[in-house]
């Protein structure tokens, strides 16, 4: 009887315990994957736009619920309705906190007033500025994702941001209401 | 040998308008004042200019480079000074600038060296499309892929048929036709050297059943070892997934090319432009234009490429105002041009002016199925045409929206005046858009983390070397307590040495004294 008893109580204090540590595990797992999706969905500009220090804490945070999916300037609508999709939630414009959505542009080093401090190599989150102390820096265009976080740095003030030209093969047909209708 | 014909879906059968200048013989347009040649002609990667401005140019002579594998060089089309090498606009539905290569001719047309390909078939096919390459040909039918490649696949895979296409499926355009007719000879040479190039087992030449002159032509330079077809003139016949259907009766399966199911298929022009760069070394410099509708006389112009499409308005009549509006290409898949001084280039196929007419208003969809009816693909434009309206393009997709050749059928029939395939335009373009957002998110991202874990080892660099630094010095201290040790032992030594020679040394003295 006492044997029964004590074996009982083990197995279901075994149970118990691997049912809660299977659940929080799959949680946590859960919770990773929701906020890889998120990630991939975001513009990985790491701009700090959102009021979060990057892509993935702005991730983790509205997978946490602290942040909503309408404070990610440089993805746009295009990122929210993907996020909205995702967590099946509805889509909405633009928070009114953050920075309009602005075209992508790239930043610009005036090159002749840049005195070579290296502050902006620093700040950039992507590597796409080179340079040498008191050398002239530049801004490698190809990896340049317009966060504008070198801006602040730069205590001459020589970077500006400067819209990125729309390629001929990149060009996107408008919806239509515009004048490309063709009739015989 | 008559061949078995067969029937594609769909498709529509217009009043074509070619009798406003497929009887009437083609004609050298003059040299213009300026020649704008635009780096990229063709589908893929724009070629790389090699002259410098201010340098003087032969006609023929290369003045881009190719610049990869899906990418031809440009010539000169005629002798002159290149003046600018810079954006100007281009034939393109968005009206962008594009890098282009101004020149400015000098009058004398004066050629560069060329050399012919004396006997092409003792030419290993490889070299005969190398020169195809260097001569800058590209499919001339209108899409523009480049030629070689093309041909490329066919020796990599086994060609069963090389099909010539000759099939101007288009209201208006007739100048795959006056080519024919002009320069029949050309062609079928240029034929048999595809052919050879592709050492296809069979060879047909397609042309439609409302150009009897061209099959004409054709036949008298034809002999037993290619075939030439009459096909039924139905919109789009042209188009190469109907045409081999219409000729095979096979499909090319959907997101397959022509080659995978043992095809090869070029346009007139593209054989015609074979023969001259093979027998004469002759790059493609002009093409073969029709100028065409509301111009004073319409015909076919054989342009130099870069001529500007106002230069070859005013050769036929007209004027531009505002009460018309240009049309590059047909009807049916042109595009609309505002600025007449766009340069024509090698896929420029035909000019159509026509009056402005109101756009009729778009109404909601009625669900009629006309548009499925006339898909010569067999799609469902009326469910694309739903998920491309709300942007959702994952749906387009599983509706296969990159199997749409855009032939425009489904917007002609449409009785709500839906412009689907604006549409599916829209969203094909919005598709490759988001691809281009999630690769550069994707370059980002690594960027970015590669330098985090640059960082951190660049941290964990500066603390080792501290902690070794330390480490260093305070086995340093212990050196140097021993050091400290070990001079104190040596003085102690030596001291003791000498305390024990001063000990001895008095001895002798005294055995001295």
């Amino acid at each position: 009887m006492i044997v029964i008893l004590i074996l009982g109580s083990l197995f279901l204090f075994i149970s118990i315990r691997l049912n809660s540590n299977e659940k929080s595990e799959n949680y946590n797992s859960l919770n990773v994957q929701t906020i890889d999706a998120i990630e991939n969905l975001l513009p990985q500009t790491q701009c700090g736009k959102c009021h979060y220090p990057g892509c993935r804490p702005y991730a983790e945070a509205i997978v946490l619920g602290k942040a909503d999916i309408n404070q990610c300037p440089p993805g746009g609508e295009y990122s929210i309705r993907a996020i909205a999709n995702l967590l099946g939630k509805d889509s909405k414009s633009l928070s009114n906190d953050i920075e309009n959505e602005v075209n992508q542009c790239v930043a610009l080093i005036d090159e002749d007033s840049c005195i070579g401090c290296v502050k902006c190599i620093k700040a950039c989150p992507v590597d796409a500025i080179i340079g040498a102390p008191k050398f002239m820096h530049t801004v490698i265009k190809k990896h340049c994702t317009g966060c504008e976080l070198c801006i602040p740095s730069c205590p001459v003030d020589c970077i500006s941001m400067v819209p990125l030209r729309i390629k001929t093969r990149e060009w996107v047909w408008s919806k239509p209401n515009s004048d490309h209708k063709l009739t015989l | 040998m008559n061949r078995e014909l067969h029937d594609f879906p769909g498709g529509l059968k217009f009043k074509t308008y070619k009798e406003m200048t497929d009887t009437i013989p083609a004609i050298q347009h003059p040299l213009p004042n300026k020649i704008i040649l635009p780096v990229r002609q063709h589908i893929g990667i724009p070629s790389v200019p090699i002259v410098k401005i201010g340098e003087h140019v032969l006609k023929g002579q290369m003045i881009a480079d190719a610049d990869g594998y899906v990418s031809i060089p440009l010539h000169a089309s005629t002798s002159g000074k290149v003046i600018d090498i810079d954006d100007y606009a281009v034939p393109h539905a968005g009206e962008h600038e594009a890098t282009c290569i101004v020149i400015e001719p000098d009058g004398e047309d004066k050629w560069f060296d060329i050399h012919p390909t004396d006997d092409y078939l003792s030419v290993d096919p490889k070299k005969l499309q190398e020169i195809i390459r260097s001569c800058g040909i590209a499919g001339l039918g209108g899409a523009g892929f480049p030629a070689h490649v093309k041909l490329h696949e066919g020796v990599v895979n086994t060609v069963d048929t090389l099909i010539i296409n000759g099939v101007e499926c288009e209201p208006f355009i007739t100048c795959d036709g006056r080519l024919i007719q002009e320069k029949a000879h050309y062609v079928v040479s240029g034929t048999r050297m595809i052919r050879h190039a592709v050492q296809a087992k069979n060879c047909v030449i397609a042309v439609e059943d409302d150009m009897p002159e061209a099959y004409e032509a054709l036949s008298k330079w034809i002999d037993d070892d290619i075939e030439l077809v009459k096909v039924p003139t139905r919109y789009p016949a042209g188009g190469e997934k109907q045409l081999i259907q219409t000729l095979t009766g096979k499909e090319v399966p959907s997101g397959g090319l022509a080659i995978h199911i043992g095809i090869v298929m070029q346009n007139v022009a593209t054989a015609a432009s074979v023969y001259r760069a093979v027998t004469r070394g002759e790059p493609v410099i002009s093409r073969y234009v029709t100028i065409t509708g509301d111009v004073g006389t319409p015909r076919n112009l054989q342009v130099l490429l870069g001529t500007p499409i106002r230069d070859c308005l005013e050769a036929c009549g007209y004027q531009h105002n505002d009460n018309h509006r240009i049309i590059l290409g047909g009807p049916m898949m042109g595009i609309h041009i505002r600025n007449p001084d766009i340069p024509i280039i090698k896929t420029t196929n035909c000019i159509l002016v026509n009056q402005v007419k109101p756009i009729p208003e778009e109404m909601p969809c009625i669900r009629c199925g006309d548009c499925f009816n006339v898909c010569p693909i067999k799609l469902l434009p009326q469910e694309l045409y739903w998920h491309a309206k709300t942007d959702n393009f994952a749906e387009t997709q599983n509706y296969h929206i990159f199997d749409c050749i855009e032939c425009g059928c489904c917007s002609y029939v449409c009785p709500s005046n839906i412009p689907l395939v604006q549409y599916f335009r829209y969203a094909k373009t919005q598709i490759a858009a988001e691809e281009r957002r999630l690769d550069g998110a994707d370059h980002a991202k690594k960027r970015f983390l590669m330098r985090q874990e640059r960082i951190l080892t660049e941290e964990a660099d500066k603390i080792s070397k501290l902690e070794k630094s330390q480490i260093i010095s305070s086995t340093s201290n212990t050196k140097t307590e021993d050091k400290k040790s070990y001079i104190k032992e040596a003085v102690t030594r030596t001291r003791k040495k000498r305390s024990e020679i001063k000990q001895l040394q008095p001895d002798p003295d005294k055995n001295n004294d």
